[in-house]
């Protein structure tokens, strides 16, 4: 990271507490980060951790019990429809179930009219509009005179996911949150799918933030890592520092667990509880 | 040359939908298991892996249908048995059988030592219960799970817990073989590992006598089973044993599939990731030739209107292509 | 949609409500174009009178009469008025008059009634008959008079001057008329009730206005719970603690309690149809919104809706694209239930003496309140009640044949 990279989000003190009296639970416990423009960063964490509710928070679909959050240095203001319209334009999100990110009653076609409209192109001409469309699926190597007018039942989970990517193309958001977004695709499709995220952050110079529980496939993707565990962040680095050279227990540990090719995968160190 | 535990010939098994259509889900499939070893079988979502895992074990729910095939178990003749005598001397005492999520079987209002009573009790009525937990507890001592679960209700255990449980149930009885599908897919990293040396120990300790294991995660299979066989549409297209499957693949899916491994591993940011475009085909009118043919890059007119078969290779491993080993070395080695 | 509706079709359930409803409608609409009464027209004098086809007397002897020669005409004459109890009886006062049984063989009606005619004698002292036994042999005597003529009647006029009575024609027994000549013949299918209205063409009506309250009530339900339900459920925080108190409110109060009470206070005189129709629509929406509200809380976490939250969607336009939809198939099926429900509701309301003005619309319920004060089942008279009941359950059944159908569609966890 050299000082000209801009802060592109930071927290502080990030914090988020359901339930009231004794059945409180914290699931985001006092965060801080600073990420950079153009970074692919990994949050690696497994179920329970709270990285998904951190996701949720940063794209301000839940509220902060505590911390607050900062856009390319300036504080962020989501207090009316509006300003979150606002945000919105700068932030955006892939969810991990393909299937039941679209509205299975609409035809695909108005997924990006959507976006089309937040741009504020609703008063292009027609011809544009297609032109914007087939522009976006062409990037994920898929051809919209195929895709029109159909549902989203009739395209595969693979298809499906691309058609998010190509939705995040058309927006073109400063950063992009992608939660698990390959782990319910299959191995065969996978690769597609990571290739065009590092193609989004290589073209466009997004920010991605790539949430996963499978540390193989943060080392793969990410410039930077953070290990979340219980609600904190317990290590943070460059990938090759966290996963080749982790320094927490916790991490060694999650490395130690995941099975491997090259090298010996050690059973034997398995403690029973 | 040991002995052959489970061995299966050309078995095909089909789903009938609800209008009638049938669905060939297993498309011919033999393999062989010997005692001691265990078979991984990998491929994507679909392939037909979850259904075989169900078709061997002979017992058919609608709307899976047994078509054709021999299924022999131990030298024992299973396939085309009556239910009835599968469900009383098959399931459980031969083969054991664990689905995806298994923990789930385990019911909330009852203690575990009541659940492990019942399945003993469904097959060797007479034993006592003071027999029972005397066996249970040596059993589980020996696996590494603590007693005191028995005295607990399932919602008090975590998910590793619960399945380790599950799995140290099913083979109670000793059975010959353990089909496992997907056993650690649910399951965070750490209560991974221990179920994997759970399923080790089970062999090693020869409680069971081989298992088949199924996944779609193939560094796993690299490091639990001793041979791999991939499937697509329905067939096998690869077999061999794990080292020869994972670093040197033939058939051009499982090139691709190895291709596509991600591991927490020095040198893998370097590599780049092999992606297969296209989906399986439809299994309700499986094209006539290779069924990869749509997907594979290196494909020629004659993949499509031949039908291809599983050819022989002289290390005793087993692929279905037009081409030859050495060809498709060299076409390997070129990209 | 297409491929939903195909699959609604094919559901053998659903099929059987939809056609058993679908005639119940097409009796309903076609029957009133036939016949054109108004339904609570009185026709007869005020008692049940039983079903059957009723042919004007003295219009059937001015009709011109046909010569028909019809086999067993004479033995079914006889049967009708000398029946088999009649003939026991004959005999058992002739075995009382000392004629012994071996000689009295009651299938032979010429042979009794030669005996009969010999002995019978009112005044003749038979000991061990009552007084009421007595009157009945006398009558029976009457009745038999000259029942082995073959004569016919005499019509005769009375003449005005003179008083006495001029032959104007005969009726012979071998006369028959073509009842399509008759002009006044009507068929009561159902006979009258006690006020004297045909059951049928009232019981026609009736359904309609039941329908039509059982339609009006189930839609302000259905609307009703599905707003509030949606906004309660999709909104949370406040709003949701608001709405959920008023459908507490209204659970904790028993809905027929609650309708007895505001159908009360209202007064016999702004009781109509659609008054009560919209009292039982808005009471019956709780559970409706109750549910609709938990099928939205689950839905509003989905990722569609979060996608469509950030596209920048209103509040308005995320309930009505991305969360209506998905509960429309749930909302049919209450809807389908609401309508039933209100048409027992008015049922209920009405047999209790609580429903509508009794003097504008018949309704079913009303029916069966007549039928009840009028004590119809204790004397018999099943026409006034039976053909009621039936129906109410005809469309009770097949509007809840038709959910269930539609919820195996929608709902694939319960098909078998």
């Amino acid at each position: 990271m050299t000082e000209e990279q801009q802060s592109c989000l930071r927290g502080a003190g990030l914090t988020k507490v359901f339930g009231i009296g004794r059945q409180k639970t914290v699931a985001v416990d006092h965060v801080d980060f600073n990420f950079y423009e153009g970074e692919i960063v990994s949050i690696v964490g497994e179920s329970g951790s709270g990285k998904t509710t951190l996701a949720k928070m940063l794209l301000g679909l839940i509220s902060l019990t505590e911390g607050e959050i900062y856009f390319q240095g300036e504080k962020r203001d989501i207090s009316s429809q509006r300003k979150k319209q606002e945000y919105w334009k700068n932030i955006q999100a892939i969810f991990q179930d393909p299937y039941s990110s679209y509205n299975i009653f609409n035809k695909i076609d108005s997924l990006f009219l959507d976006c089309i409209n937040m741009r504020g192109g609703k008063h292009l001409p027609h011809d544009k509009k297609i032109e914007l469309m087939t522009e976006a699926c062409s990037f994920v190597n898929l051809k919209f005179e195929e895709l029109t007018n159909k549902y989203p039942f009739e395209l595969s989970g693979g298809q499906m996911q691309r058609l998010m990517i190509a939705r995040i193309f058309l927006l073109k958001p400063k950063i992009l949150i992608a939660d698990e977004p390959t782990s319910m695709i299959d191995a065969c499709s996978r690769a597609t799918i990571l290739e065009m995220l590092i193609q989004l952050r290589n073209e466009v110079g997004m920010t991605i933030l790539f949430i996963t529980h499978d540390i193989g496939l943060a080392y793969y993707i990410s410039d930077s890592v953070c290990i979340m565990e219980h609600g904190k962040i317990v290590e943070r680095g460059t990938a090759d520092e966290v996963i080749l050279h982790p320094k927490e227990a916790y991490t060694k540990r999650l490395i130690n667990d995941v099975p491997k090719i090259h090298e010996a995968w050690d059973l034997s160190t398995v403690k029973y509880d | 040359m040991s002995k052959v535990m489970l061995e299966v010939k050309d078995l095909t098994t089909k789903y009938i939908t609800r209008f009638g259509e049938s669905v060939y889900a297993v498309d011919h499939v033999s393999l062989k298991v010997e005692e001691g070893k265990s078979l991984g079988i990998a491929g994507e979502s679909g392939c037909g892996k979850s259904t075989l895992a169900l078709s061997l074990m002979g017992y058919y729910f609608a709307p899976l249908h047994y078509t054709s095939g021999e299924i022999i178990i131990d030298g024992r003749t299973i396939s085309g048995m009556d239910p009835d005598e599968i469900r009383k001397s098959i399931l459980g005492k031969e083969i054991a059988y664990i689905p995806q999520a298994a923990m789930n079987a385990l019911n909330p209002t009852q203690k575990i030592i009541n659940f492990i009573t019942d399945v003993i009790q469904a097959h060797e009525p007479k034993t006592s219960k003071k027999e029972i937990i005397e066996l249970v507890e040596g059993r589980f001592e020996e696996l590494g799970l603590p007693k005191n679960v028995l005295k607990m209700y399932p919602v008090e255990l975590s998910g590793g817990m619960k399945q380790r449980t599950v799995i140290a149930t099913s083979v109670i009885l000793n059975p010959k073989i353990l089909i496992a599908d997907e056993p650690s897919s649910a399951l965070d990293v750490t209560s991974q590992k221990m179920v994997i040396k759970m399923l080790k120990d089970l062999m090693e300790k020869g409680y069971v006598k081989s298992m088949i294991f199924i996944t779609h995660e193939l560094p796993l299979l690299y490091n639990v089973t001793d041979d791999i066989m991939v499937m697509y549409a329905g067939q096998i297209v690869e077999k061999g044993t794990a080292q020869q499957v994972v670093f040197d693949p033939l058939h051009p899916y499982a090139k691709g599939l190895m291709g596509s491994i991600i591991v927490p591993e020095k040198g893998l940011r370097g590599v780049k990731l092999t992606a297969i475009p296209g989906v399986p085909p439809n299994l309700k009118n499986p094209p006539s030739g290779c069924r990869f043919a749509e997907r594979c890059k290196y494909v020629i007119p004659e993949c499509r209107t031949h039908s291809i078969d599983l050819l022989e290779t002289k290390g005793d491993r087993e692929y279905r292509c037009i081409f030859t080993e050495d060809q498709l070395r060299k076409a390997y080695q070129n990209d | 949609m297409k491929h939903t509706l195909q699959q609604v079709f094919h559901s053998g359930k659903f099929i059987v409500g939809f056609c058993i409803f679908v005639t119940l409608l097409l009796i309903v609409t076609i029957y009133p174009i036939i016949i054109k009464d108004p339904p609570l027209a009185t026709i007869s004098q005020g008692n049940f009178t039983p079903p059957g086809i009723y042919v004007n007397t003295y219009d059937s002897i001015g009709t011109t009469p046909f010569d028909l020669d019809l086999p067993n005409a004479a033995d079914k004459r006889l049967e009708s008025k000398l029946n088999n109890d009649d003939r026991l009886a004959m005999k058992d006062w002739l075995v009382l008059d000392g004629i012994s049984a071996d000689q009295i063989d009651t299938t032979n009606t010429v042979q009794l009634l030669d005996q009969w005619e010999k002995n019978y004698d009112p005044n003749k002292n038979i000991k061990g008959l009552t007084n009421a036994k007595r009157n009945y042999y006398i009558r029976l005597d009457n009745s038999v008079k000259g029942i082995l003529s073959t004569s016919g009647d005499i019509i005769a006029e009375k003449d005005p001057q003179t008083g006495a009575l001029v032959q104007t024609g005969t009726v012979n027994q071998t006369d028959y008329v073509n009842i399509s000549q008759v002009p006044n013949v009507r068929v009561l299918p159902l006979g009258t009730d006690n006020f004297g209205r045909d059951v049928m063409t009232e019981l026609v009506k009736a359904t309609v206005v039941s329908l039509e309250i059982g339609l009006i009530a189930g839609a302000i339900a259905t609307l009703i719970g599905l707003t509030l339900g949606l906004l309660g459920g999709y909104i949370g925080g406040i709003v949701d603690d608001i709405i959920m108190f008023i459908t507490n409110l209204f659970t904790v109060i028993p809905s027929i309690v609650l309708l007895i009470l505001i159908s009360y206070s209202i007064g016999q005189d702004k009781r109509g149809a659609v008054t009560i129709a919209v009292v039982i629509g808005f009471t019956a929406w709780v559970w409706t919104a109750r549910a609709v509200r938990s099928q939205v809380i689950s839905l509003r976490n989905r990722d569609h809706v979060n996608l469509s939250k950030l596209s920048g969607h209103s509040i308005i336009h995320i309930i009505i694209n991305d969360i209506l939809p998905y509960i429309a198939s749930y909302v049919v099926m209450a809807l389908i239930l609401q309508i039933s429900s209100a048409i027992l509701a008015e049922a209920s309301l009405s047999i209790l003496g609580l429903g509508p003005r009794t003097t504008d619309v018949p309704t079913l319920g009303l029916m069966m309140n007549w039928a009840m004060i009028y004590q119809a089942e204790i004397l018999g008279k099943w026409w006034a009640y039976f053909p009621v009941l039936l129906v109410i359950a005809l469309i009770t059944f097949s509007m809840n044949l038709m959910n269930t159908g539609l919820d195996q569609v929608f709902n694939p966890a319960l098909r078998d």
